[in-house]
């Protein structure tokens, strides 16, 4: 039977040859002039960033304007102290977006469904959680400190009942509106943007109430415990959330590896018309995945919700994260999203405290610009992302 | 899809000739309302919206960056000819080369962008089209020098023909031509060699590229002129807005022309102005139906509203309201046919 099934020449091979083959020898070696002469401006360019972060950037003076080289924090050798704060925040917003983003890629990697609403459902979750939250901690107009917010009762419940809700409605979702268009790629993605849309919508007429609205910590996790290790203290919420994208991370792996659906997963990303020839129920294996994608963006957004803030809006930010994570990881893949978080975190942490500061009000001005050409440069390499397969 | 290469049937080029007279004469036949508003409005969407069905249909990229690139041409038309009182670079410059700025400026980045996305197709060009979206609308909120978040104001001191406050008659007809000519234009490059060729593309990439043809440079090409029709979109938009702000072209701005277009038809041109025409009424007329009203619609969830017609569309048309309007062309013609009994010619030019 399966000498029959001749496998499809992959469609981008013939178009992009010329290119791809001169460009990929920027990573293999050798090559033209030309390859030699990018793969050693990318490698200048990357030493420069190292040797700007290391030695050159330095606080600008306390009064007055700075110079060309006034960046927030100094340059590493000077003060190690905060180098070592931006690289743990790398690390730990790198976990809180893996976990977004790798239920994006889950969902895309076996149904091959570009889920527009998965910021929606992060979004959601977020609110959820506040919501209930405060409800069960009677926080009045004033804003809740973690001491007053107990660990299982006012955060882990919150946090379960928020997921559950959001795998619901992911489950509903996939069952009604996506399942009997499956294989229409832009269909698909149609639908979710709609919901989308409309969920941004709802969120506003029932959720938002004037402003950006937080959860707190639970009290083992207050901004007042901290990892103190000589000099360097750091708050164990964000450690937690560096172990939880690595127990989630490991756990997926597990799933995937050890299990028999994940098996049945693994086989559906590589061949699905095959797996359903077989006899398997490929439907119920679908329905699964999707709501754990589902219940893994809920989970990132009481997380979120509980580091930064909800507000209308984040649900198209965090779209715009899971999209960037996977688009330089490649889609699909769960090792291309850890890299993918990684780097993108990396970008922008340290674009926001080591980029020259223009003006007098701090940080951020280039780092979308910087995320910009991150992107540029892995499509230009690897235009299916670091570890996606085309087709 | 590929109809386009036949003769429209002739009820729909004469129904488009009477669109276009009752336009031509429409001050004196629509209330100014209509005119400054409803209709001006429509035109600057459909033409933004019309550059991403032409993506799509003849290009197979569904382009979200369409509003951004629209956007582009509008702010650096609002920093070259503002001066002094607003945000912005403030250059009072002439607003001639304000509107020659924007236009090129946001065409070359079309380009860019265009290169950029154009070795992916599909799925993967809508996301990376909304990625680059997105970070457009966020690099005008971060970069105080040439925006900041609440945008840049007073344009409308500063047009080549008054302002359109004013004379809203002036602007009405300048979207007008621009609408009409952006139609044309498109038409125009789909008959033209390099067009056949994008649809050859479209069709089958492979076969293109070992034809000799330069798949990426296609692409590329058809993305930077589709970013030209559509910065006159962003020039018009600020002109009839007075002022532009990052949220003109944040991602439900990047969604709305999407739906747009695919509440309109997502496989021809004309869908483009269908879409905007429906898209424009809903939004301004959703809060005087009382049944919308009791469901808890109103015009401040607008949004919900609209994104319920597409989903509707979406799960019921997939071609858009001009894939009802074809079906039931068709059913009729079925009719008439049996009508007049098996013998009679097939009623091809008969039916207007």
């Amino acid at each position: 039977m399966v000498a029959f099934v001749t496998p499809m020449p992959p469609p981008n091979d013939g178009r992009t040859l010329r290119l791809s083959t001169r460009l990929k020898s920027l990573l293999v070696g050798s090559g033209s002039r030309s390859a030699i002469i990018g793969r050693t401006s990318l490698l200048l360019a990357l030493l420069f960033v190292l040797v700007w972060v290391l030695f050159i950037a330095a606080p600008a003076p306390v009064s007055g304007a700075g110079n060309w080289r006034s960046t927030t924090f100094g340059s590493a050798v000077d003060d190690p102290t905060d180098f070592l704060k931006t690289l743990l925040d790398t690390l730990t917003y790198a976990g809180l977006l893996f976990v977004v983003a790798s239920g994006f890629t889950l969902v895309f990697g076996l149904m091959r469904v570009v889920n527009m609403a998965h910021g929606s459902f992060f979004l959601l979750a977020g609110y959820i959680g506040v919501r209930l939250q405060k409800d069960y901690t009677h926080a009045g107009v004033f804003g809740l400190s973690s001491s007053q917010v107990s660990l299982w009762k006012e955060w882990v419940l919150p946090l379960v009942i928020a997921v559950l809700v959001v795998a619901g409605v992911g489950l509903i979702v996939q069952q009604l509106l996506l399942r009997w268009n499956q294989g229409q790629e832009l269909r698909q993605a149609l639908i979710t943007i709609a919901l989308s849309l409309i969920a941004a919508d709802q969120i506003i007429a029932h959720f938002v109430r004037g402003g950006a609205e937080s959860m707190a910590w639970p009290n083992v996790l207050g901004p007042d415990k901290q990892l103190t290790v000589g000099a360097v203290s750091y708050p164990w919420s964000r450690i937690f959330m560096l172990l939880l994208a690595l127990g989630i991370g490991l756990g997926l792996f597990l799933w995937l590896h050890e299990t028999r659906t994940g098996t049945v997963i693994r086989a559906g990303v590589d061949d699905r018309h095959m797996v359903r020839a077989l006899g398997i129920r490929i439907e119920r294996v679908f329905a699964i995945a999707f709501v754990v994608g589902a219940a893994l963006a809920a989970l990132g957004g009481v997380i979120g919700a509980s580091f930064a803030a909800v507000d209308s809006g984040v649900d198209g930010q965090w779209l715009l994260n899971s999209l960037v994570v996977v688009i330089i990881g490649g889609l699909g893949s769960l090792g291309g999203a850890a890299v993918g978080a990684l780097l993108y975190a990396a970008i922008s942490n340290f674009a926001a405290v080591y980029v020259p500061t223009t003006s007098s009000n701090c940080c951020t001005e280039y780092s979308i610009i910087l995320t910009f050409a991150l992107l540029v440069v892995v499509l230009a390499i690897r235009p299916y992302g670091l570890f996606g397969k085309p087709g | 899809m590929r109809t386009s290469q036949l003769p429209r049937p002739s009820l729909d080029r004469s129904i488009g000739m009477v669109v276009l007279v009752v336009l031509a004469a429409g001050p004196l036949i629509f209330n100014p309302f209509w005119v400054s508003f409803i209709l001006t409005q429509v035109f600057w969407y459909a033409i933004a919206a019309a550059s991403l069905i032409f993506l799509y249909a003849y290009g197979g990229m569904v382009s979200l960056a369409q509003a951004s690139i629209a956007g582009i041409a509008g702010f650096v038309l609002g920093n070259a000819v503002t001066n002094g009182e607003t945000k912005g670079l403030n250059l009072g410059l002439s607003p001639w080369i304000g509107f020659i700025a924007g236009i090129v400026i946001a065409t070359l980045v079309a380009v860019v962008i265009g290169a950029v996305a154009s070795r992916s197709t599909g799925i993967y060009f809508l996301m990376l089209t909304l990625s680059v979206a997105v970070m457009v609308n966020y690099f005008f909120g971060q970069v105080t020098v040439v925006s900041g978040f609440g945008g840049i104001g007073d344009i409308q001191n500063h047009t080549p023909f008054g302002r359109p406050d004013i004379h809203p008659n002036r602007l009405y007809y300048i979207a007008l031509v621009c609408t009409v000519g952006a139609y044309f234009l498109l038409r125009f490059l789909l008959r033209t060699p390099f067009g056949l060729a994008l649809q050859g593309i479209r069709d089958d990439p492979v076969r293109m590229s070992s034809l000799g043809y330069n798949v990426a440079l296609h692409r590329t090409l058809a993305f930077g002129l589709a970013g030209f029709v559509t910065s006159f979109s962003g020039v018009l938009f600020v002109w009839w807005n007075n002022q532009i702000s990052p949220s003109s072209i944040d991602i439900t701005s990047a969604l709305n022309l999407l739906v747009i277009a695919v509440i309109g038809g997502l496989h021809r041109l004309e869908g483009a102005w269908v879409g905007a025409f429906v898209f424009v009424i809903v939004s301004d007329y959703a809060q005087s139906v009382g049944f919308l009203h009791f469901m808890g619609l109103t015009q401040t969830r607008f949004e919900t509203l609209i994104g319920l017609v597409f989903l509707a569309i979406v799960l019921l048309s997939p071609n858009g309201l001009l894939g009802v309007w074809e079906w039931s062309r068709a059913a009729l013609t079925r009719v008439n046919r049996r009508a007049r009994g098996p013998r009679e010619e097939p009623p091809q030019a008969s039916p207007a």
